[in-house]
Parts: C-alpha cells; structure tokens; sequence
C-alpha cells in the first residue's frame, strides 16, 4: 500500500495527545477532593471493563480453556498473590486444556 | 540509595514479564496480519514504533482493507484509543516531580497494561520505574511485530493461543489483592464489567467507547460511595 506512512503518523498523533494532555494539564496541580477520588477510581473500573467481557472469550476456538487459566489466576492470586505465577500458570493451564481437549 | 536503585530496577523487570509473554504474541500476530495486508516491513515497523496502541492497530489494518479512507482510520483510532486520556489522568496525580520532558516521554507509553501496573504499584511512581516498564513492553510490542512480519508464525499456534490469556490474567492478578483489600472496589469492578457487557451487547456505541462510559460511570458513582470513608479516615486519622 502506497499512502499508509501519512496515516500511521495520523493515528500516532491521535493516540499520543490524548495519553499526553493529562500530564501537561493536571501534574503538580492542586486537585480537589472530589475529582481526586474519581482519577483514583479509574484504576478499578478501567480494569473490570477492559476483563469482562473480553476474557470470556480470549481462546475463541474453545473458550472452556481460557476460562480455565483465568481461574487459575484468579485462584492462585486470592491464595498467595504474585503476578508472575498467576500469569504464567494460566498460559500454562490454557495450553494444557487445548492440547489435551483437541 | 544504591540498593533502592538496584531493587527499583528489579521490581520493574520483574513487572514487565508478564506484560511482556502477553505483547509477544499479540505483536507477532499484528506484524504477520500486516504482511497479509501488503503493508511494507518499514510500515509495519512504525505501525508499532510510532502508534504502540494493540487493539487500534489491528483495527486500522482492517479498516485499509475495506478500502476506507485515511480520515476514517484516523478518526476510528482517535475514538478506540481515547480511554487512554482517562488513564494518563488517573497517573499524572502519581508521579513524583520530574521534568515537563520526562512528562513528555512518559505518555508516550501510557497502554492498558502500563497504566494497569502502574496503577497497583505502591507509593509514588519514580522516573526510572516507569521508565523501565515502559521501555520493556515497547521493545517487546516493536520487536514482536518486526519477528512475526519477518519470520511468520514461528510460535506454535497452540501456544500462541494460549498466551492470549496472559494479558487478562495480568490485570486480573493486579486487580486482586486490591479486591481483597476493599469490598468496595469488586463491587466497582465487577459493576465495570457488569456496563461492559450490557454496552458491547447493546451495540450503539463505537469501539473503545464501551470502555470509556464504563470508566466515567463507575468512577463517577465510586467518588459518592467512596466519600464516606474517606472522610471517616481524615477523622480519624
């Protein structure tokens, strides 16, 4: 394709500003009380919405087996925490219930 | 300060692992997919040196190919990738004093999972802690994409698939000692990915939006019911 470069640098542009203006905006301000709560909320609620519903379907040729190794994730991250064993364990238990449920 | 350093340094490799199992994949699919399209290898390369945003990505290559315009791809990344404005509003309240240049830099790399780790860290976020785990997740994200245009589907398709599971379970494990912590905050998330659902099944909104109206409405709702023990705490210390 001929013209895509100008297009790229057009999408650059409309991704970065945004991820930038908060910085140039809000850094070393006095922030009220109240909209400091809510910038303190976003962590949780961008989470939930970027997991649900997204995951129920992250191995979309056998969703069971994503489900598995987030279950695992889930469970082994209530037990004892950690992030490197949760996310490895449940790349592992995905593998395993595709190799042997194929 | 020495040993600060060296255990900064560690905490933000250690950090970056898994955001890095999860971009690998995603990233060698992205630079195969764009091989498939007939984009060039320089193409592909600043698609992810440049842009460094997954979902929106895959979606402008679609996009080309149903022949629409570069206006319409533009303005479609500009509304998938907007979330990200709440992000990097939700950080720059974190972020110890540093230069406008290193503000400057910082957002650059501002991704779901980036933000996602950030978020979840304890204490004031350091230049050199985001700096590292910023950096590890874009040479991840910029040499997957280069690998997979070059070498095609290298890793076995099984495992590949499998890996795909690792980005959810990542913000899944950041999520849950906070969920242990804090009733409220499952209520939060799960109400979050309760609105997801329910908007993407509605299917009025475009794509990325879904999350954005998930973000303000829950946030938005979280600073009422979150007053209270706020208050309580300045009380009583």
């Amino acid at each position: 394709m001929d013209n895509v470069i100008p297009i790229i640098l057009g999408m650059a542009a409309v991704t970065y500003i945004p991820r930038l203006l908060p910085f140039l905006m809000l850094t070393n301000k006095e922030i009220p009380k109240r909209v400091d709560i809510f910038l303190k909320c976003i962590p949780v609620a961008a989470i939930g919405a970027l997991i649900v519903p997204g995951v129920f379907n992250a191995t979309p040729d056998m969703p069971v087996a994503g489900i598995a190794g987030i279950l695992f994730a889930l469970l082994f991250g209530l037990w004892k925490g950690g992030i490197i064993i949760p996310v490895i364990g449940a790349v592992v238990v995905t593998y395993s219930v595709l190799f042997f449920g194929a | 300060m020495i040993g600060t350093m060296t255990r900064e340094v560690e905490q933000a490799f250690k950090a970056a692992i898994p955001i890095f199992i999860g971009y690998v994949p995603a990233a060698v699919a992205f630079g195969i997919l764009s091989k498939g399209c007939g984009i060039t290898l320089l193409q592909c390369f600043l698609f992810s040196a440049v842009v460094f945003a997954g979902a929106s990505q895959f979606i402008a290559l679609n996009l080309l190919m149903t022949g629409m315009g570069g206006g319409g791809v533009i303005l479609t990344t500009l509304l998938v990738n907007f979330r990200h404005f709440l992000m990097s509003a939700s950080l720059s309240t974190r972020v110890s004093r540093m230069s406008r240049k290193a503000h400057v830099l910082m957002a650059f790399g501002v991704t779901d999972e980036v933000f996602s780790v950030l978020s979840f860290r304890k204490g004031t976020l350091t230049k050199r802690f985001v700096f590292l785990l910023e950096l590890s997740a874009y040479s991840a994200w910029v040499s997957g994409t280069v690998a997979g245009y070059i070498l095609g589907g290298f890793l076995p398709d099984i495992l590949t698939k499998s890996m795909g599971v690792a980005l959810y379970a990542l913000l899944l494990a950041i999520l849950v000692p906070e969920l242990r912590n804090s009733i409220k905050a499952v209520v939060l998330a799960v109400a979050s990915g309760l609105l997801n659902s329910f908007l993407i099944k509605l299917n009025i909104l475009p794509d990325g939006w879904t999350i954005i109206v998930c973000i303000l409405v829950v946030a938005l709702a979280g600073t009422f019911f979150m007053v209270d023990d706020d208050v309580r705490e300045e009380v009583y210390g």
